[in-house]
């Protein structure tokens, strides 16, 4: 199955940028860990993953390290520890006469500062890790470049997702176009149920709550389409909560506002209510317009109640 | 006014044929055990020694049966959402519709914790703790019975959900908003919620009735450093029962009165915050993971010691271990939930404490890897499951670490990763323990052995099974597979899907195995008879008295000098060539009465729950009004406990000659 808005899914050996990237990838790699390379040559059998292994921008990369980090240092403990308890076990089993038996070995100071110290000195290592790691990439901290972001405002619906870009003063669902290597400054809402908007080739996930503005920020590098999805249940349509990410050049993206602009119909209060409503698997459409403050409307949740109510049971069950 | 309530005809999902089909089925069995009990004319002996007893070992057998059929239950839904899965791919929408398939995640996840996992774990230790600490019952019979009788009760309710109504379609966390009537108007979560409520009350029962009996009830000599590991994991796991479950209990009871009368604790509007009951019910959930396997460390530290011919490693460590994990137990619940968009430093603070737990959890790995040094590790079945935990549980401990440092939390929150993660401490751990407690403690309940080929082969099957079924979960979660999808359109994901379908398969063939060990050993059971009382050569006073034990436990109760107190006591007959009996003087003891409290008050428990589910105030009245005049019946009781006369205690030891204590 080849899906051209998916580049991944062709034979990685026709792509010379994948075997590029997979070179430069196991030189990176090369200092490091045992376990990473062991990690990086299971993902280059299994070609490419489109996850969190297959980062394409900063904060997926910054996420990827963290993640080889913590696990190369455990790895360095937990590999030994199995290994130590097979072998133990098999030498010491009751048949092996070379064995000495010690039936009153059950005390040992000496033995005891190290069993306590092995771990606790893992857990500072991978502790130091957690704690800067959540300052850096802490989602609502911007990210650092010469580029302007552009900010997109994200709504999670029954059962789809409404992007809103104030600046341009159009609306998307279900599909998000974005420039690359500029930021993009989320601001997350929801209808209804919580919901977490997630592009795991991107990063970080947030959750989506009504009432409540979440903050997130990412960048793509390269221009690509990525999956977006959600990651928190939120009822009956929860499968088909997916979006296309497209990132285009900037030029690329300035053409697309335009056209954006230039059809489909136009997003008010009124307009919004029947959007809300529940549906699945609905088709990515745009909006040429969208009425200002619609977001923090939606967030004061003046427009909340009875908005997303689903159809009674037992219809519910039967339909 | 409605007499039946929202109950009507079309409750009954007669259109359904897969969920009439398991309904059919479970009719069917229902029947065959009753007609087989009629037939067996065995209706007074269950009832006089079974459904009214207040004996902690019959209690702690009918916890156990429970937990089995519920785990066939929760892993036939498990079985249906790994074959939906390994073919809802691409345009494909698999056999299972959403509404259908969101009940069956969220009946698994409920079941599997609250009626697989938790009475398998309290019916271990409502079995073995006061043989352990030497005592003849806990400190409170008939609470012990009632709380059995509440948990049923629950699982009746959430059974019944099956063929009359729904379950709830939420996930087993059944998070507000999407569990507020606003968006989940059927009953589903209303038989979630009442059947949790119902057997909450019954765990409570159990934590208080255990930390009373292991604080206040001991055999003389029996200091708590000369307690027995299996009772300290029970202690902190009761203790987290007693501080965490009216937690949980609270939390239901706001979503009850946001549902049932139009509160506002976590509703979207009107000032209601759904983020509390997240916080709320991860306050309760991260101690509850520790409930369930602190008691596992326990089995496993036995089990080790006992088979390695060694006392445990490190006995005091593994005291500190265990208590430092129940206080620190309390202060991870935010990593459940590091996406919420909390500040940096709460979300560092907690995963770092998240780590910290993970300090004493290697400390014990160690201290089990060294009692197995210099032993004589025998490898049978218990031993061998605990060996597959060591391996296993170090690959869950890390992954749940990996999932504690908060940037890599925000790629696999949710995702199959997490799945991965959680069975993999959870089937690791928690059932690698019960089973190798089942095998461990068998002789010691039924007085004969069970059968060990098809124990290895049970083993083999889980073990393998279990790898198959997490290791490709691990993998998908890696590749951005998040969790609960009814059906996904990335081809890539479906090789793995059908890896893990093939594995849950392999473990399926490992439940048959324990099926048919069970089967082959009652058959062989003449042969494999224990007559000794002690077929492990064990090490702690459950070993001391008769296979199956008498009713008293211990004619006369044990003096302790030591701990491991029937091993040092086996070490000191050998050297001193003591008699290996001491017909001693016995006196008459007092045993405490039957009672059909509990089994009375589940039947108004139940009442009350399916009325209070249905809207059918009439019968929830009634239903109250029951269960109070059987509580008030037992409060008002005259004969409160029965006499054992000197001479049938006498009779039982001279018929069942064991290494009586000195």
């Amino acid at each position: 199955m080849k899906d051209p808005r998916h580049p991944c899914v062709q034979p990685p050996a026709t792509d010379p940028e994948f075997q590029q990237r997979q070179r430069r990838v196991s030189l990176d790699m090369h200092h490091r860990f045992l376990a990473t390379v062991l990690l990086i040559s299971v993902a280059a059998l299994s070609g490419c993953t489109e996850g969190v292994l297959d980062p394409k921008g900063p904060i997926a990369i910054a996420e990827r390290q963290i993640l080889f980090n913590a696990l190369g240092i455990m790895l360095a403990i937990v590999i030994p520890t199995i290994l130590a308890t097979l072998a133990v076990a098999a030498w010491f089993r009751a048949s092996n006469a070379r064995a000495r038996y010690l039936p009153d070995f059950e005390y040992s100071g000496r033995l005891e500062v190290l069993v306590w110290a092995i771990p606790a000195m893992t857990v500072i290592l991978v502790g130091g890790v957690a704690w800067v790691g959540a300052h850096e990439l802490d989602p609502r901290k911007p990210i650092a470049s010469a580029a302007t972001p552009i900010k997109v405002q994200v709504v999670s619906l029954d059962w789809k997702w409404l992007f809103i870009y104030p600046e341009q003063g159009i609306a998307t669902v279900n599909q998000l176009t974005v420039p690359v290597d500029t930021p993009v400054n989320f601001e997350l809402t929801s209808s209804g149920v919580m919901n977490s908007f997630f592009v795991p080739q991107l990063g970080s996930q947030i959750y989506t709550m009504a009432g409540m503005v979440t903050r997130l920020y990412l960048q793509a590098d390269h221009p690509a389409t990525y999956r977006g999805l959600s990651a928190q249940f939120s009822g009956e349509g929860f499968a088909d909560m997916r979006f296309n990410v497209d990132a285009v050049s900037a030029e690329d993206f300035a053409r697309w506002v335009e056209a954006t602009r230039n059809a489909g119909p136009a997003l008010d209060a009124r307009n919004y209510v029947d959007l809300a409503k529940p549906s699945k698997a609905v088709v990515p459409f745009t909006y040429r317009a969208v009425a200002t403050d619609l977001f923090d409307d939606i967030v004061s949740s003046g427009m909340q109640p009875n908005v997303a109510v689903r159809p009674d049971y037992p219809a519910q069950r039967t339909q | 006014m409605d007499l039946l309530g929202k109950l009507g005809w079309s409750a009954i999902p007669l259109d359904q044929p897969i969920i009439m089909g398991a309904t059919g089925f479970m009719a069917l069995f229902i029947v065959f055990v009753l007609g087989w009990i009629t037939v067996k004319r065995a209706w007074p002996y269950l009832w006089n020694e079974w459904l009214t007893s207040v004996d902690h070992k019959r209690i702690g057998v009918m916890y156990i049966v429970l937990a089995m059929l519920m785990l066939l239950r929760g892993f036939s839904d498990a079985i249906m959402m790994r074959a939906q899965q390994a073919v809802a791919a691409g345009a494909a929408q698999g056999y299972l519709p959403p509404e259908h398939f969101d009940q069956i995640f969220s009946a698994h996840g409920t079941i599997m914790i609250f009626f697989m996992a938790m009475p398998f774990v309290i019916g271990v230790m409502n079995y073995v703790v006061p043989l352990q600490l030497g005592v003849r019952d806990m400190a409170f019979p008939t609470l012990n019975s009632v709380a059995l009788w509440l948990t049923a009760s629950g699982i009746l309710l959430t059974n019944i959900s099956l063929a009359v109504g729904e379950f709830a379609q939420t996930g087993w966390m059944a998070y507000p908003p999407l569990s507020e009537l606003q968006f989940s108007p059927g009953v589903g979560v209303d038989y979630y919620l009442w059947a949790l409520q119902i057997s909450g009350v019954g765990t409570l029962m159990t934590g208080i009735n255990f930390v009373t009996t292991i604080l206040k009830l001991r055999a003389p000599g029996m200091g708590l450093m000369r307690m027995p590991i299996f009772c300290w994991t029970a202690l902190a796991s009761n203790l987290l029962i007693v501080a965490a479950f009216p937690v949980l209990t609270a939390t239901f009871a706001m979503l009850l009165l946001d549902r049932y009368l139009g509160f506002h604790f976590f509703s979207i509007d009107a000032g209601g915050n759904p983020m509390m009951y997240v916080n709320l019910f991860w306050v309760w959930g991260h101690p509850e993971v520790y409930i369930l396997i602190l008691p596992a460390f326990g089995i496993f530290s036995e089990v080790v010691a006992t088979f390695s011919g060694k006392p445990l490693f490190g006995y005091r460590s593994m005291v500190a271990a265990t208590m430092a994990i129940c206080v620190l137990a309390f202060v991870v619940w935010l990593h459940h939930f590091f996406t919420m968009g909390a500040s940096a430093n709460v979300n560092g603070f907690f995963g770092i404490m998240t780590m910290i737990i993970a300090v004493p959890t290697g400390v014990k790995i160690f201290n089990w890897l060294f009692t197995m040094y210099g032993g004589r590790v025998r490898f049978t079945v218990p031993i061998l499951w605990s060996i597959g935990f060591m391996v296993t549980f170090v690959i869950g401990g890390m992954t749940g670490v990996l999932m504690a440092v908060p940037p890599a939390d925000f790629q696999l929150h949710n995702s199959l990763f997490l799945v991965a993660h959680f069975h993999n401490v959870i089937i690791g751990g928690v059932v690698f323990g019960l089973m190798a407690g089942y095998n461990y403690w068998f002789p010691k309940v039924f007085g004969f052995k069970l059968d060990e080929r098809w124990g290895k082969a049970s083993f083999w099957c889980w073990f393998i099974g279990f790898y198959l079924a997490f290791m490709p979960l691990y993998w998908l979660g890696l590749m951005g597979m998040t969790r609960r999808m009814q059906h996904y359109d990335n081809l890539a994901w479906q090789p793995w899907l059908v890896v893990a379908a093939l594995g849950a398969a392999v473990i399926l063939v490992g439940i048959v195995c324990q099926v048919v060990q069970l089967g082959v050993s009652i058959r062989d059971r003449e042969r494999n008879r224990d007559a000794t009382g002690d077929p492990w050569n064990g090490r702690t006073l459950e070993w001391s008295t008769a296979s199956p034990p008498p009713a008293w436990n211990f004619a006369n109760l044990p003096h302790v000098t030591d701990k491991d107190a029937f091993w040092s006591a086996k070490q000191r007959m050998r050297t001193k060539q003591a008699s290996l009996a001491k017909w001693g003087k016995y006196g008459p003891i007092e045993m405490p009465n039957n009672s059909a409290t509990g089994f009375i008050n589940a039947f108004f428990a139940v009442i009350i729950g399916f009325a209070m589910i249905w809207h059918i105030w009439w019968m929830a009245g009634l239903g109250i009004v029951g269960a109070l005049v059987t509580v008030l019946a037992f409060a008002f009781r005259d004969r409160e406990e029965v006499e054992i006369p000197a001479e049938q205690l006498a009779q039982f030891d001279r018929a069942h000659p064991v290494e009586v204590m000195a």
